[in-house]
């Protein structure tokens, strides 16, 4: 039978693909051109360079993603597992090291003897990205149906025989979806890669800036942009043909099937949380501690000669991020129907498209803005241009959380509600949405700590001086005295302090059910 | 379409360019419509300024209000980024520029601008009274600030290990000094870059990478950029190196930005280090309003701005009539006889350099 075209999902469809065509493909289009029609053959030593390059940005990605997974594995169990005091702090303040700018890291980890080594780029990469396999994890792990457990233990199954028969076949969407996601982190990292790899390491983002902004060889930081970009979509191919492979369809709950655990549970549990965030904590404590060692809190409320008052930035920032989260939860949320109720290579090609910003250059997505926006609105240098970007990279975030659970959610139950004469809208407002409402929290919830963690995307835009969070942290810190030093680190954890009361109050509108 | 190099799609006869002509031409009707003289241009309601972060992140304001006064204009300021994004952007932009005045280009990517023909030919009244140092034959973009890249030291670690200061770059090499110091990389920090450049001019072609392979091999440390060199590896922050690169700015910011009110600053400059950086300013070419961009460069280069430069961005002035602040005065050095070395040579060389730096440096 010949498929219609259906009407009601191009218009679903119709914003996130004019948001990812407009900000993204065309962008990415006109600097690519311009940099490869610039291209004479014949680069002396390139093929050695970008083979090494390249090499050693698939193999840190690959390892600092299953290192991420080691590390973040008993946390992920605990909190899916078992309600406990503290669990809503914990699984915020795991979130706090993905808002905090790769400088004021850097300098917390060189401090307490990471330098020059792989081994700190692999820590540093373990510590921003724990937040995403857990919450990640976490938000389909504890709602899956406790009688499958029961079922398979009055069957005479072990523990680890349901974790392995049960659990982890249910988890294997959400585990590829946080996989994916920490490996383009990694694969484009840059600020970690510079200042705590020493030289010996080049991760092909560290060397298209450097062709691009500093050597003025465009060509070939296109070309690298180019390899980065196949890269990323060989990955990302690879993981939908997994993600397609292994979705199940299971009666999920809508809430947390959390129980409280037993006397024995609960040393296991306490000692897991607080293995865990102790070690993530160490960076912190180091700020923490620099923050307390003057009355820099004070001064950031004092005006300041050339930077202004230093507070007033928490505002900026608040806006932006919720400006960003909303774009990207209203993109994500709209792709994210399309990409898993409509199967095919069609929508398979669209999921990936979208991911794509994330595996992209910040130097290529900042000069394509700016060859590109300029008409027929001229958008080059808007504040606008900051949330959008922010948005480009929030939502893989928003897809990745809410695509395997509305994947997940048996198709039985919507034709059910359609045959009661529920439309389509209906049957998306009482049956999807509920269902996945916890998943897309999640997803916005990264969009706005993403927002409010600054992250490099938007450091190659031109955009108007409006200083948030972070950009005043950077001024601080590029300027000598022991006051700039203290004040940066104190606005540093007011930044991770904003993050988790965020955080928090973004979950327990989850547990609530208000959306 | 024919394979375009950067040289022409940079010219203006790009696609862009003939979609929007007729409406150029509209605006040029309207435009000479309405002004009873064909050759004067409007007064805009605002220029554009465009500049790297550093300068973008100091900019309040105060710092154009009595422009604003004067002329009735306003001045918008727009970041780019970095210095070699800011660069970069204005090359991408030729045909349509972002703003309508580019400040903040420095001696190490003039060239590069300048081949690229981003600028007017403007020549302010102002340069009259720059210092010697700065003045020009011809003028296509203006020099506003300079900066010295210097080493500072921490002089309570040399008082407490009892070591002589050195005296100058030849002295990093005595064993008393291995371990000690910091430089930041020249391929991502422009300190790291103007202090290799710093090295070329004092050893000539000849002995730069001897001195450098020397350095290495007495475990100089190199990191990323100026704030992991300076609150990473100071020994004045925690760190293990009393020597690191910095600004001969640094000493003074150490005594207005302190936790405790100094009399004398923590930190020094080893004066034979220093390497000067000039900062330009030029009219974007494309700027409908090339006659008010100039008074905006006037302005810039006048006593009244160039005195605000030194506690704004922590740069000297380059007009020989202001007057530094008390605090410049007492905690540094402008070095009468600073390592220079010719834009152009710089501009020929950088990448082939940087490209020697780094295989001496990470074998």
């Amino acid at each position: 039978m010949p498929k219609r075209v259906s009407w009601g999902w191009l218009a679903v469809a119709a914003l996130p693909t004019f948001f990812i065509g407009y900000f993204f493909l065309y962008p990415l289009a006109r600097i690519l051109y311009l940099g490869l029609s610039e291209l004479s053959l014949g680069f002396s030593g390139l093929e050695a360079r970008l083979i090494r390059v390249g090499w050693f940005t698939l193999w840190q990605a690959a390892l600092s993603t299953l290192l991420t997974f080691l590390v973040a594995a008993p946390l992920t169990w605990a909190v899916s597992t078992f309600r406990f005091k503290g669990r809503a702090l914990v699984m915020a303040l795991v979130t706090v090291p993905f808002v905090l700018p790769t400088v004021v890291v850097g300098t917390a980890f060189v401090s307490i003897g990471f330098s020059d080594s792989i081994w700190s780029i692999l820590a540093a990469h373990v510590f921003f990205n724990v937040a995403v396999v857990v919450r990640t994890v976490s938000a389909v792990w504890s709602r899956i149906d406790p009688d499958l457990y029961d079922t398979a233990r009055s069957s005479g199954a072990t523990e680890w025989m349901v974790f392995r028969y049960v659990t982890f076949p249910l988890l294997k969407p959400a585990l590829a979806a946080a996989a994916s996601i920490v490996f383009l982190f990694t694969f484009t990292s840059f600020g970690v890669v510079l200042i705590l790899g020493g030289f010996q390491y080049a991760t092909l983002e560290v060397e298209i800036y450097r062709q691009a902004v500093t050597l003025f060889d465009l060509p070939l930081a296109a070309a690298l942009a180019i390899v980065q970009i196949a890269g990323v979509t060989g990955a990302l191919y690879a993981y939908s043909r997994y993600q397609e492979r292994h979705t199940v369809q299971w009666a999920l709950e809508a809430g947390d099937n959390l129980r409280l655990p037993t006397t024995k549970e609960t040393v296991y549990l306490w000692s897991v949380t607080s293995i865990t965030l102790g070690a993530l904590a160490v960076p912190l404590v180091v700020l923490v501690s620099r923050s307390l060692s003057g009355s820099f809190y004070r001064a950031l409320f004092e005006d300041d000669r050339v930077i202004g008052t230093p507070i007033a930035s928490v505002a900026n920032s608040l806006l932006f991020a919720v400006v960003a989260m909303a774009l990207a939860t209203v993109i994500g949320v709209l792709a994210s129907t399309v990409i898993a109720l409509r199967q095919g290579t069609l929508s398979r090609w669209f999921d990936l498209t979208l991911m794509l910003p994330l595996g992209t250059s910040a130097v290529t997505i900042g000069f394509g803005f700016i060859v590109a926006l300029g008409w027929p609105i001229d958008l080059r240098a808007s504040l606008w241009l900051v949330p959008i970007a922010h948005a480009l990279v929030a939502v893989p975030f928003v897809v990745r959380t809410t695509v395997p659970t509305l994947r997940a959610i048996p198709s039985e139950l919507r034709e059910a509600a359609s045959s009661f004469g529920a439309t389509s809208l209906q049957v998306w407002r009482f049956v999807d949405l509920p269902l996945a409402r916890r998943s897309m929290l999640v997803g916005a919830s990264f969009a706005f700590v993403i927002s409010l963690g600054e992250f490099g995307a938007t450091s190659f835009i031109a955009r108007p001086n409006t200083a948030t969070i972070p950009t005043m942290i950077f001024r601080l810190l590029s300027r000598p005295g022991g006051q700039s030093f203290g004040m940066a680190m104190a606005l540093a954890v007011i930044l991770a302090g904003l993050c988790t009361a965020v955080i928090m109050a973004i979950d327990r509108r989850g547990e609530t059910g208000t959306f | 379409m024919p394979a375009q190099g950067l040289g022409t799609l940079i010219a203006p006869d790009g696609n862009e360019e003939t979609m929007k002509r007729p409406l150029a031409v509209l605006a040029l009707a309207l435009l000479l419509a309405a002004c009873t003289n064909g050759s004067e241009e409007e007064t805009p309601q605002q220029l554009t300024l465009i500049s790297h972060d550093s300068f973008v992140g100091s900019v309040n304001e105060e710092t154009f209000a009595s422009f604003t006064a004067e002329t009735g204009i306003q001045v918008e300021v727009i970041a780019a980024g970095d210095a070699g994004s800011m660069v970069n952007q204005a090359i991408l932009t030729k045909d349509n520029p972002l703003a309508d005045v580019l400040f903040g280009v420095d001696d190490t990517f003039l060239s590069r601008a300048l081949g690229a023909d981003v600028f007017v030919d403007y020549r302010s009244e102002g340069v009259d009274s720059l210092a010697s140092d700065f003045k020009q034959g011809t003028y296509t973009v203006t020099p506003i600030s300079y900066g010295d890249v210097c080493f500072n030291y921490d002089k309570a670690f040399f008082e407490e290990a009892q070591l002589p200061i050195p005296e100058n770059i030849d002295a990093l090499l005595r064993g008393e000094y291995a371990g000690l110091v910091t430089v930041e990389h020249p391929a991502t920090s422009s300190a790291g870059l103007a202090f290799m450049l710093a090295t070329i001019a004092r050893y000539r072609e000849a002995g730069w990478l001897e001195w450098w392979e020397r350095m290495r091999d007495a475990d100089v440390s190199v990191v990323a950029d100026w704030d992991s060199a300076y609150y990473g590896e100071f020994t004045r922050y925690g760190g293990s190196s009393p020597i690191v690169m910095s600004y001969a700015s640094s000493p003074p910011a150490e005594v207005i930005f302190s936790e405790e009110p100094l009399t004398e600053a923590p930190t020094g400059v080893i004066e034979s280090s220093c390497y000067r950086q000039v900062e330009y300013a030029g009219i974007l070419d494309g700027t409908p309003y090339p006659e008010a961009a100039g008074q905006l460069i006037d302005f810039m280069l006048s006593k009244e701005f160039q005195e605000t430069i030194p506690l704004t961005w922590f740069v000297f002035p380059v007009n020989k009539d202001a007057e530094l602040p008390q605090e410049f005065v007492d905690h540094t050095i402008i070095p009468a006889e600073p390592l220079r070395l010719d834009p152009e040579v710089v501009a020929e060389n950088r990448e082939q350099w940087i490209d020697q730096w780094i295989e001496v440096m990470e074998g």
